[in-house]
């Protein structure tokens, strides 16, 4: 699968590796959380309404269109949290928490 | 001795604190940021090699100088980076730092909130893949990624040709700009925009770059819809001939000027008052910025007026605390400061002018659009509940009502268009259907945080104390 974003700097930070939805994604150090996902993936999270993907919109903490479910049952504002190495991102509402 | 909390680590917060230290005062600045910068001087994260000469152009030595001034000041003040301020209780702030909650007291607030993107709703606007043009913007200087591969950038803004520039300076591949700015409004504005020459020259000095990269713009289009399935994949547009155009793209930035994050403001009792050129709710401040007992906003989150305004802002916001607490101000220039403000003001506003709000376009906005993205509300949905008998007159009303502007951006991208709608179903001019009212917490906070310092003192104080 391609990702949406593209790293046009290389980075230079080591590699941490994530799961998202399962899947082994690598990303970098320093990254955020919407970086790593993004340039994996087309989409970070389904809507809980309208059940449609999104992924983000202002990229500044301001809209909360990037809030992602962890495995732990936490969640995080993609665009300004740091990636950590073993963390594991989904993209849809854990089931128990179906809104 | 006077304790001055400062929200925001941006050029305004940053030259208030550098005023108030000068004079001996005990200052705490709090941002949401990893780093001091602001959006506009934003740091790259740590270990990423980002040619900054190439990416801010003209802005460079002023970001040069920002982060100089900064890391010169840091020791000499409390400086809180990645604090949330959620809410404000008479002279408290509460904050929340990686799930932590604490307060922080204080005898004066300079509020330097900064400004997102004023954004309306578009057909399409929330597929994956289109963003607003502020956010493409940071995506770039922070991590040094393109928001796609083939990028449409588009609306009517002072950074659309900014934003494109930059993209276009570090290879990426543009598939359009496409600016809906009318041009009679941009000749409307001549005579202000006049008021600062030299910012005029630059943007029209980026239209020509792009142009010579070969970058097709169109102006005087109508954006009609953003398309895909999963994802953006055409932008469709009018041109200024009525012609219908269709650009395939993988990514989309737009943004139709800035909007203040006035939040805290409210929470501090700001009081607020329309403004008819920006057609938006401001805090109402004196030339210095004071807009309450004890309370002060600076910069782009007071009005918007670009970077360099905010610094002075935040020196004469700065001033003004000290004049109010009786310390003798040296070494400022105020007068010519003022002077300076006034100028650069009256040029964003010749700017929201010429760059202006397609009301019309909002009027227009078909029944199935979204307009509360949060909750996923519609423009019909909303119209709908105008229409009925016993129907709200006003937003917040019609926010209770329909739960458009109630969800986790707290109405901060639906809350303009929301209101436009609502004055034209209702004939009523935009000042009349309300504002919306802040409410703590300003962004989300989780349920499950634990107390720190301040917070976790007054909560045992509370439980020991007797019956």
């Amino acid at each position: 699968m391609t990702g949406r974003l593209v790293r046009a700097v290389a980075p230079d930070a080591p590699a941490v590796r994530i799961l998202v939805d399962g899947g082994e994604v690598t990303a970098y150090a320093g990254e955020s959380v919407l970086v790593a996902v993004l340039a994996a993936r087309n989409a970070l999270r389904r809507h809980e309404f309208s059940h449609e993907m999104r992924a983000g919109f202002c990229l500044m903490g301001a809209c909360q269109d990037c809030w992602v479910w962890l495995a732990d049952h936490s969640r995080v504002r993609a665009c300004t949290t740091e990636v950590a190495d073993g963390m594991h991102i989904l993209t849809s509402t854990p089931p128990g928490f179906a809104t | 001795m006077i304790n001055v909390a400062i929200v925001g680590a941006g050029p305004a917060g940053v030259a208030a604190a550098d005023v108030l230290v000068a004079h001996g005062v005990a200052v705490t600045i709090i941002d949401e940021g990893r780093e001091a910068g602001g959006q506009i001087y934003l740091r790259a994260r740590a270990g990423l090699k980002l040619d900054i000469d190439a990416l801010m152009g003209a802005e460079a030595a002023n970001y040069r100088s920002f982060h100089t001034v900064f890391e010169r000041l840091r020791g000499r003040f409390d400086y809180q980076p990645e604090t949330l301020v959620w809410g404000i209780d008479g002279k408290r702030l509460h904050t929340l730092r990686a799930g932590v909650a604490d307060a922080v007291a204080f005898d004066a607030l300079i509020l330097a909130t900064g400004a997102t993107d004023r954004t309306l709703p578009i057909p399409g606007w929330t597929l994956p893949g289109v963003f607003t043009l502020g956010g493409a913007q940071v995506l770039l200087k922070e991590h040094g990624c393109l928001i796609g591969r083939r990028i449409v950038f588009c609306g009517s803004s002072p950074l659309l040709y900014l934003a494109a520039k930059q993209y276009s300076a570090i290879g990426a591949q543009i598939a359009a700009v496409l600016d809906s700015t009318p041009f009679t409004a941009r000749l409307g504005a001549a005579p202000d925009l006049l008021a600062a020459p030299r910012t005029l020259a630059r943007g029209l000095g980026y239209m020509n770059e792009l142009r010579r990269a070969g970058v097709p713009i169109h102006q005087g289009v109508r954006l009609m819809a953003f398309q895909g399935a999963g994802g953006i994949e055409r932008v469709h547009f009018r041109d200024r001939a009525g012609r219908e155009h269709v650009v395939a793209c993988d990514a989309v930035a737009y943004g139709f000027g800035l909007k203040p994050e006035t939040q805290l403001a409210d929470l501090a009792g700001a009081e607020f008052r329309y403004d008819t050129t920006f057609r938006q709710w401001l805090p109402h401040a004196d030339r210095d910025g004071r807009c309450g007992p004890g309370v002060y906003v600076a910069g782009d989150g007071a009005t918007i007026g670009g970077a360099r305004a905010a610094a002075l802002t935040g020196k004469l916001a700065a001033c003004a605390v000290l004049d109010d607490f009786g310390i003798t101000v040296s070494g400022v220039a105020r007068l010519a400061m003022r002077g300076e403000v006034a100028r650069l003001r009256r040029f964003q506003r010749g700017l929201a002018r010429a760059f202006a709000w397609p009301v019309a376009a909002i009027h227009s906005l078909d029944d199935g659009t979204v307009v509360c993205r949060c909750e996923g509300i519609t423009a019909g949905e909303l119209r709908a509940s105008l229409r009925a008998d016993f129907g709200p007159t006003e937003v917040n009303r019609l926010k209770a009502i329909t739960r458009c502007g109630m969800g986790r951006c707290q109405g901060r991208f639906c809350g303009l268009a929301a209101a436009e709608l609502t004055a034209h179903a209702m004939n009523m001019p935009l000042e009349a259907v309300g504002r919306s009212r802040g409410q703590a917490p300003v962004k989300p906070i989780p349920l499950a945080i634990s107390l720190a310092g301040n917070v976790a003192a007054a909560a045992r104080d509370e439980t020991s104390a007797p019956a």
